[in-house]
């Protein structure tokens, strides 16, 4: 698909030379229109947080670079500030992406596997459950989830956050079953001739095998956990327990004007962790989401 | 699918020994997901439903109230549900159609071969990764009316009195919706996945036959492409009745104001539902809105699948015959 209509025979060579040239020129001040609009906002952001206390960062003409401010010590001062210790947040968002990473990871895989190589009763069935628990709206559910998780004494603590990642989201069993069926079954059969268990040939043949998948839903988990705000905003009740998301919106919800600054350097370095992992694999990202290709 | 059911048959006619085996062995590594679906799906759908008719605010036992929440709600007296059920659709049929529209021009664009092009879909997939709170709070400062940058842009543009947008209730939903366009990369990830998936020798027999770039669109990259676009309408739809986020930021506790923004013109369903839970403690009534919303969900993705079924064109997989 190129931009360029195709020249019918009877145009001159020039004039189709012309239009390619154009076609091309239109394409590119297209998309630097376009990464202008993405990355305009960004750069402001840097350059708001970057101001020192008092100085007003909204301005009569915008400023979208840095160039007179550069209070580094911004970034310094918001992750040891007192009354929302971002380090402290950045930390325990860290530790509960991680313990959901695990969770996920185990039991998306397992589940996974099953559908991608086993025979079972019902399998197509649960297969339609599986696609149709991917389309629930899940957020619809946390006033009962909630009540439930309280009654039996987990508000407070982190075990509503991490406990329901054991049971396998629907969505990332779906993209991992999609990745296993691509490895080839000779090699389950090898195994099996050798007297491998099923267990073993998931965990000694198709895991390994899968390794690029996983690292897809490590980083999607990871981000998401790093994102969510719902989940952190019903369970946690105490300052030292919040997240970065929480401690962003409370930041956000009472910053006077004199603390934007801080409210932009906190922003600032809030994006960059899902950034700079996105950046270094971004290519399995989108071959982890192709690789879905949405057939039953 | 049609592989799954083949085996479900050869199993019932004889089950032997080994498949009896693989059987049980499939449902132990299937048991994570169908014990979290039991607890974390179907309990609180039923404990949703009935809790939706009573009346608790965790301090007191909970006490029958019958249908009165639902009365409530589709009576009117509770002004905020018809409200926030007005902002949530107009954002799901606004929203939900711009984004997927725009995400695959970006995705078409991104898909041309040209130099630079990996940069540039680096840059464009950017804010897909980024939190809805953050991206809140940097959109709130833009659109300060005064002073914010997106407004300094328009009247050097030459107009003079531009939008209050989120201090404005007929403006703030509009905002919200430009917000998520910055996010629309997210979007043409998948149209992208898509479009690399078809094969490329359709295009060039089509281009052999005289089929021009429209013709070619029109015929081969949307009926190829239609799977992706019925998954991205869906998850779309069901996107916006959950949208909360950078609903909360800018319409709660945050900079937009209390409860919802301008008269509630930020007021989301799922705002409303949590604002009545959390905030006013009527976790009866809060259940009553959650039900409600887990019953039109499910309706409109049966609507679209009933109508977008024929339309919808799924290419032979080999693989699948298996």
């Amino acid at each position: 698909m190129t931009a360029n209509s195709p020249a019918s025979p009877a145009d001159p060579i020039i004039v189709r030379r012309i239009r390619r040239v154009l076609g091309r020129v239109l394409v590119y001040a297209l998309i630097f229109l376009l990464c202008s609009f993405i990355l305009l906002p960004v750069a402001w952001m840097l350059t708001a947080a970057l101001k020192p206390d008092l100085t007003p960062i909204l301005t009569m003409e915008p400023e979208w670079f840095p160039t007179k401010y550069f209070d580094w010590n911004n970034f310094v001062r918001i992750l040891t500030l007192e009354s929302q210790p971002f380090l402290r947040f950045a930390i325990n968002t860290v530790v509960l992406a991680g313990f959901n990473i695990v969770a996920t990871v185990a039991s998306c895989s397992l589940v996974a596997f099953a559908f991608a190589r086993m025979r079972f009763r019902f399998s197509g069935p649960l297969f339609y459950l599986l696609i149709i628990t991917m389309l629930i709206p899940w957020q619809a559910l946390i006033i009962p989830q909630f009540l439930a998780f309280h009654a039996i004494g987990w508000y407070g603590t982190y075990l509503p956050l991490i406990v329901p990642a054991f049971g396998a989201n629907a969505f990332f069993v779906f993209l991992i079953r999609q990745y296993m069926r691509t490895i080839p079954r000779e090699l389950d059969d090898a195994a099996r001739i050798d007297g491998a268990s099923w267990f073993q040939i998931f965990r000694h043949v198709v895991l390994p095998l899968s390794k690029p998948v996983l690292a897809v839903v490590v980083v999607f988990t990871f981000i998401g956990r790093w994102n969510d705000l719902l989940g952190p905003l019903l369970y946690l009740n105490t300052t030292n327990d919040f997240t970065v998301p929480i401690g962003l919106a409370n930041l956000a919800g009472r910053a006077g004007n004199a603390q934007y600054n801080l409210l932009m350097a906190a922003n600032f370095l809030s994006i960059l962790p899902p950034a700079v992992i996105y950046f270094i694999i971004q290519k399995q990202l989108i071959g982890g989401i192709a690789s879905v290709g949405l057939k039953g | 699918m049609a592989v799954l059911k083949a085996s479900d048959k050869t199993l019932s006619v004889r089950p032997s020994r080994r498949a009896r085996r693989e059987n049980l062995a499939a449902y132990a590594f299937l048991s994570p997901w169908l014990i979290g679906v039991a607890l974390f799906l179907v309990g609180p759908i039923v404990a949703s439903m009935v809790l939706s008719l009573t009346d608790w605010n965790l301090l007191y036992e909970p006490s029958w109230v019958g249908t009165a929440n639902y009365q409530e709600m589709f009576s009117g007296d509770d002004r905020f549900f018809w409200i926030s059920v007005g902002v949530t659709l107009r954002y799901a049929i606004v929203a939900v159609p711009l984004y997927l529209v725009a995400g695959l021009g970006l995705a078409l664009l991104l898909n041309l071969k040209l130099r630079g092009m990996y940069l540039f879909r680096t840059i464009l997939f950017l804010p897909s990764v980024l939190s809805g709170v953050a991206v809140a709070i940097l959109f709130a400062t833009l659109f300060n009316p005064d002073a914010g940058a997106i407004n300094d842009v328009l009247r050097a543009l030459g107009i003079h009195d531009p939008p209050r947008w989120l201090s404005s209730p007929t403006w703030a939903l509009p905002a919200v919706i430009i917000i998520g366009l910055w996010g629309v990369g997210g979007g043409s990830i998948i149209f992208l996945a898509g479009l690399q998936n078809i094969n490329p020798s359709l295009y060039d027999a089509a281009s052999i036959d005289g089929a021009g770039p429209i013709a070619r669109f029109r015929h081969i990259t949307l009926p190829m492409l239609s799977p992706t676009l019925l998954f991205v309408l869906l998850t779309g739809l069901i996107g916006a009745f959950q949208f909360f986020d950078i609903a909360y930021v800018l319409g709660n506790g945050g900079v937009g104001g209390s409860g919802g923004g301008m008269g509630g013109s930020l007021r989301f369903y799922l705002l409303h539902m949590w604002l009545s839970g959390f905030s006013d403690g009527r976790f009866g009534y809060a259940s009553a809105m959650a039900w409600l919303l887990v019953v039109v969900a499910g309706l409109v993705i049966l609507v679209v699948f009933r109508t977008a079924s024929r339309r919808v064109f799924y290419e032979e997989d080999p693989e699948q015959r298996g």
